[in-house]
């Protein structure tokens, strides 16, 4: 049987004044998947996330999420996604236990006790759920972050960076529990990243986007292969710095 | 049907789920708790004591010495309504918060709902307090005022929110950088709201101001009260018809503004 389509995106662009922040681009994503937007800064991964999610709304384009047209009935799509993101934050001052469990209820999650439980046992929280958030450290705060984007068991999850600012071993980790929520849910997940060793461990498809266009598309493999590079981080460089394929002139 | 109850029971507890954010951070910070009883009751005890030397002065305020107390009284409804309104949204913008909240399923509609909630706790936890001390200092109830007074606080309570709306949508207009109208938005409307002296003292263009709105109105109909033991009933409807008038516009000015945050990207970058 064929995978589910999770997101279907059509000719979508943002302008900012003359800004074209994102272009014209179209992609689908399947559920069980994991797909990375990858690009420099400013290359438009971000804005393409907020607009999936409808924290912007595209100057033109479509956006179909588990088929829901998202641009005029994104609340009944918006209870099956989550998010994180390294530059959206939690209260400060709340516990951990007080925002997961007020996020809980924003999610409508009923058996939220149990939920916020299950979630401090599998990202190791336990110690944390009665400090204040605003007392973690950065790599206990991805922690909590993901622990909140995966309350409602997304069918969807929008991670931006992940692992930013994270140490090897706990970036590792992260990856490893999200590897293992995909193959135990079949979610689909995208990521926004710089990490080019988070998107070969964990994707299995690649948007490459430069000023605001996806002009590479494929498995990490395909895209080595086609530049004739030995690393996705060479490709990304060359592609970054406009470089021709190794071999061409 | 069944269909309705459920969306009413899930827009509920989303609500629910908002208010209980303010609540913990209220609840886990006793100096935040004490300093919203603080300052009504400062308030309470400076305008206590002057209205006791006016007492000596005034034949005015002879006849009814409660005047300026439930004057005050009535005034730290109408702003720490909009503050706890203003202040509770400041929280989210302080949070770099407001991109988790509007992912989830939560409306805009049920946000100033929320905000709406805990401004009402806020303002009971803060004038209470002030209340209870008028009673045993300066032997002046406000319940005095009987069943009327749920409809000022009503109506004091309400266009609050309203400013407290106007002030949010500037808010995600200009940021962070606006959040000293919190505080300062309110004080405009304070001279035209015939807060202790009656619309009649002021000019008579600014008399056309206060009587656009609802305080006026309310401040005149605790005066009736106090001084003529006179319920004015049209001055009471006047209030609730500006109220229903201001916060449709005020609700649909959030919106606009909430859609052009979204429309400009500004709901992921707005913070501190």
């Amino acid at each position: 049987m064929a995978d589910k389509l999770i997101i279907s995106v059509s000719e979508l662009s943002k302008k900012f004044g003359d800004v074209r922040a994102v272009d014209n681009i179209s992609f689908d994503v399947k559920e069980n998947s994991v797909i990375a937007l990858l690009g420099a800064n400013g290359a438009g991964k971000t804005t393409t996330i907020a607009m999936l999610l409808g924290l912007l709304v595209p100057s033109s384009g479509k956006i179909s999420i588990f088929g829901i047209d998202m641009l005029k009935n994104r609340y009944s799509a918006l209870s099956r996604i989550n998010f994180s993101s390294p530059y959206v934050d939690l209260p400060q001052r709340l516990s951990v236990y007080q925002n997961l469990k007020v996020y809980s209820q924003l999610y409508g999650i009923s058996n939220e006790k149990e939920r916020i439980s299950v979630l401090a046992d599998d990202l190791r929280l336990n110690d944390l759920l009665h400090r204040k958030y605003g007392t973690l450290s950065a790599g206990q705060r991805t922690r909590v972050m993901l622990a909140k984007s995966l309350l409602n068991n997304p069918e969807l999850l929008l991670l931006d960076e992940p692992t930013a600012s994270l140490d090897p071993d706990s970036a590792d980790w992260i990856r490893h529990y999200l590897c293992n929520y995909r193959e135990q849910t079949g979610a689909a997940i995208m990521l926004a990243t710089h990490n080019m060793q988070e998107v070969e461990r964990l994707c299995n498809q690649v948007l490459m986007m430069q000023g605001g266009r996806i002009t590479d598309a494929g498995t990490p493999s395909e895209l080595i292969e086609a530049h004739g590079r030995d690393s996705l981080e060479e490709v990304f460089l060359a592609v970054a710095r406009k470089a021709p394929p190794q071999g061409m002139k | 049907m069944q269909g309705i109850f459920k969306n009413i029971k899930d827009s509920l507890g989303r609500i629910r789920g908002l208010v209980l954010r303010y609540v913990y951070l209220i609840k886990g910070s006793l100096p935040r708790l004490l300093e919203l009883a603080y300052w009504p009751s400062i308030q309470l005890v400076l305008w206590g004591f002057i209205s006791q030397f006016f007492l000596t002065q005034s034949s005015v305020l002879a006849e009814a010495a409660g005047i300026l107390i439930g004057a005050v009284l009535l005034w730290d409804v109408l702003f720490r309504g909009q503050l706890g309104f203003s202040i509770s949204f400041l929280e989210e913008l302080w949070s770099r918060n407001l991109g988790h909240i509007f992912v989830t399923p939560l409306r805009p509609y049920e946000f100033i709902l929320a905000l709406m909630c805990i401004s009402l706790i806020r303002v009971l936890i803060g004038v209470s307090p002030a209340i209870m001390l008028a009673i045993p200092l300066y032997h002046f109830s406000i319940f005095d005022l009987g069943l009327p007074l749920l409809a000022f606080f009503t109506n004091l309570l309400i266009f609050g929110w309203v400013i407290g709306l106007f002030v949010t949508s500037l808010l995600l207009r200009f940021g962070v950088g606006a959040e000293s109208l919190a505080w300062a938005l309110i004080f405009l409307i304070a001279p035209v709201s015939a807060i202790y002296y009656p619309v009649s003292i002021l000019p008579n263009w600014l008399q056309w101001i206060a009587w656009t709105l609802p305080p006026a109105h309310v401040f005149e109909g605790m005066r009736a009260i106090l001084t003529q033991d006179h319920f004015e009933k049209t001055l009471l409807l006047s209030a609730c018809a500006l109220n229903f008038v201001y916060l449709l516009i005020s609700c649909m000015v959030f919106l606009y503004s909430f859609n052009a945050a979204r429309r400009e990207g500004r709901l992921l970058q707005i913070g501190e």
